[in-house]
């Protein structure tokens, strides 16, 4: 009974049930698996989060990505002019999330590699490519750079997956692909 | 003369002192009114997220998740786990509790932080979600209240451990302390590391809310604070599975197949859980893919290794004993006599198999390095969590309810249909929202999030109609749900009013925290607890091959779902 003590004192001596024994050795056989799977993917897999971040400011960051919207900036979206911008492929791309809204639009190449970075000028947000779902947390203060190949061409939007404000579910931000 | 302060109760045989029995039936009480609270806006968030009725207006939705989210996962679960850890060492070894008066005093700052935390949130400046993550602020009386609480949790836990020494100084018990106050022993020694690390970063994060701290790193606040987040749940855990043991204890008198293994596997849990809440900042930056690796590596794997050691010796030794009794047809004629209609059973069995199944696997699928890319964020997120703690913590603690009522309250259950049904409606209802959660959640369908269509947002984008389609079946799990526990709520407190007293000379208020009436404590000391009978030992040559089957058969799933994530992760732009 597991609501008395045990009955041998010495419980740690107690022989294991046959099947106990059998589980707990599948179970940790999988456990490794799934452990060895993350430095696996790290090798052969193509998705992979880079350890690539720096400690920035909102500033600096902000004034990166208005350079780089200044020089590359082909025409303007919506009604309210949100400047789309079409780096180089290769090229390092900036993209800042602020409430609410993610900046700017970003115009890039199918199957061209960039640098993408990503930082928060106030406060958290969450990075979530749709419809390919990629999703990435966003702080202030940290700049994130990842290395991605776009390899589909389309429309993708970046929805904010990270609570921000009563203004969050506005917070949308475009993403072409051609 | 000592005083007689001991009751034996005669249905179950256990013996409960006076000052330990009004504080479990003050902080049981206490967790179902956080559950109603809590369980109410759960349905307000749940019918605003199913896109075709949208109750709530933004504003109202993020105030509701917020209360949403910390009255269950912090106020329900703990006032209960509080209550579980008197019952665990003051009620399991037939000891006084150490210094009840204090207990009190940890009581009433669970109460006052409780009550403080809910006044932040509803005057309405505070909706910063469970996470409260940095720079967001709250109300300083947010962060004010949820130390409060913390202190008061923490003193119950080293009343605990207080108890556990006076038990044995004065040899209540022969013998090591029974498994099931072994695994309450876990929850509480995870609980004071957990509310350390809650103390490490709330305390700044409050005096910052004051201003008298200008800025608190958001990476550092995320890596203490789901130190605080993540182990809190596994307290959950480390508690419902002591529970498991006990309802197998309790209605079938079953015998742990081997004592060393299911210790061995909550030791495990002490050891390896902590920094296993690495698995919450996979997606962050700052922090190394090699950091990320080893600590997601070795302190969840070997955590999950214990989980599902446990997953198999709890039905294992209710299969054992059902076998002993002559239930030894087939491979599952023990699980089909067992008592379905026992709310104690069958809602410590659904939460096992929820737990397991969906929780369990999918929990660990986003806690592996690369395919949380897919799932970060996601509204998969609150469908994993809903199978663990909504079905796995909560239903356990509905289900031992249903023991407790009559045993420390004293009280019939009334209604005895719906409470036959009520574990399956609960149980159901949070299946289909949480199966429902994760479908969405894959299909990238953001968590808390108010309006899916952005319908007054800048540009435009579509979720796939199945998306859609998901997060109406997953509202209507969610109201199913919401019945359920309602349900337990109604069953629990009219229960406590109107059910017959079993007691005749009880009084009208010793229901609720007051003791019963002086008359029914009439044993000055139990006498010692013995050792568990021998002829339980063992499994006697019976063996668990249903439990073993059940087994491979949750190993298959596991497998198959954790490659279908891989391909799928296989299918997203390259990255790296
Ligand atoms: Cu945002």
């Amino acid at each position: 009974m597991s609501i008395l003590p045990p009955s041998q004192k010495i419980w740690w001596k107690e022989p294991i049930h046959g099947i106990e024994m059998m589980w707990i050795i599948l179970a940790l056989i999988w456990c490794l698996v799934l452990f060895l799977w993350m430095p696996y993917w790290h090798v052969y897999g193509k998705q992979n989060l880079s350890n690539e971040s720096y400690k920035t400011s909102p500033e600096k960051f902000e004034s990166k990505a208005n350079a780089m919207a200044k020089e590359h900036t082909v025409r303007t979206d919506t009604k309210s002019n949100i400047p789309v911008v079409h780096p180089p492929a290769g090229s390092d791309v900036y993209l800042l999330g602020r409430m609410w809204q993610w900046w700017p639009i970003l115009e890039l190449e199918k199957n061209k590699t960039y640098r993408l970075h990503i930082s928060s000028l106030d406060w958290q947000h969450g990075f979530s490519l749709q419809p390919t779902n990629i999703n990435l947390q966003i702080l202030p203060g940290y700049e994130t750079v990842v290395t991605i190949t776009p390899d589909q061409s389309g429309e993708f939007a970046v929805v904010c997956n990270e609570f921000c404000g009563v203004g969050h579910h506005t917070m949308l931000g475009k993403i072409y692909v051609k | 003369m000592a005083a007689k302060m001991f009751r034996q109760c005669p249905d179950s045989g256990l013996f409960f002192h006076k000052s330990a029995e009004s504080l479990m039936k003050a902080h049981a009480v206490l967790g179902v009114v956080y559950l109603l609270v809590g369980g109410f806006l759960g349905l307000l968030v749940a019918l605003t997220r199913m896109p075709s009725l949208h109750l709530l207006s933004a504003e109202d939705f993020y105030l509701a998740l917020s209360i949403h989210g910390t009255a269950i996962l912090i106020f329900w679960i703990i006032f209960f786990e509080m209550a579980v850890l008197y019952f665990a060492a003051s009620t399991l070894l037939r000891c006084r509790p150490a210094t009840p008066g204090i207990g009190w005093v940890g009581f009433l700052l669970m109460v006052i932080g409780s009550v403080l935390v809910m006044t932040a949130f509803f005057r309405g400046n505070s909706s910063v979600m469970f996470t409260s993550y940095v720079p967001m602020p709250a109300e300083p009386i947010f962060y004010l209240g949820l130390i409060l609480f913390a202190v008061g949790a923490l003193i119950g836990c080293f009343i605990f451990l207080g108890t556990l020494v006076i038990a044995r100084q004065e040899k209540t018990y022969d013998g090591s302390v029974p498994l099931v106050t072994f695994g309450a022993l876990t929850a509480a020694i995870i609980a004071i590391f957990t509310i350390a690390s809650g103390a490490v970063i709330l305390i700044p994060t409050w005096l910052w809310s004051l201003g008298f701290i200008n800025h608190i790193d958001p990476l550092m606040y995320r890596t203490v604070w789901w130190a605080l987040g993540h182990s809190s749940q596994q307290i959950n855990v480390a508690a419902h599975v002591s529970i498991w043991y006990a309802v197998a204890a309790i209605l079938f008198g079953a015998r742990p197949m081997s004592e060393k293994v299911s210790r061995t596997a909550f030791l495990l849990y002490i050891l390896f859980l902590q920094l296993a809440s690495a698995h919450h900042i996979l997606a962050d930056p700052g922090v190394s893919s090699t950091w990320k690796v080893f600590n997601t590596s070795y302190a969840m794997y070997l955590a999950v290794l214990a989980s599902m050691v446990h997953g198999l010796t709890v039905p294992g030794c209710i299969e054992v004993a059902q076998r002993k009794k002559g239930f030894n047809n087939g491979l599952f004629e023990w699980l089909k006599k067992a008592p379905w209609a026992n709310p104690v059973f069958s809602g410590m069995f659904i939460a096992m198999i929820i737990f397991g199944f969906i929780g369990g696997i999918t929990g660990v699928v986003m806690g592996t390095e690369q395919i949380n890319l897919i799932i970060h964020n996601t509204i998969f997120v609150p469908g994993h969590f809903h199978a663990t703690v909504a079905v796995g913590t909560t239903l356990t603690f509905m289900a031992i309810t249903y023991f407790l009522i009559p045993v420390l309250f004293r009280r019939e259950l009334i209604w005895p249909t719906a409470c036959k049904w009520q574990p399956y409606i609960f149980g159901g209802g949070m299946l289909i929202l949480s199966l429902f959660l994760l479908g969405a959640g894959t299909l990238g369908v953001p968590r808390r999030h108010w309006d899916i269509n952005f319908s007054d947002a800048l540009l435009q984008f579509q979720f796939a109609g199945t998306a859609i389609t998901m997060l109406g079946i997953a509202g209507f799990g969610g109201f199913l749900a919401a019945v359920g526990g309602a349900l337990f709520c109604l069953i629990a407190v009219g229960s406590l009013i109107f059910g017959k007293r079993l007691d005749p000379g009880a009084s009208l208020f010793s229901s609720f925290g007051f003791p019963m009436a002086s008359s029914c404590y009439n044993v000055e000391r139990p006498g010692k607890l013995g050792l568990a009978p021998v002829e339980q030992t063992g499994d006697g040559g019976v063996q668990a091959k249903g439990t073993f089957v059940l087994a491979l058969v949750f190993l298959a799933s596991f497998v198959v779902y954790f490659f279908i994530n891989a391909k799928y992760l296989s299918s997203i732009w390259p990255m790296g």
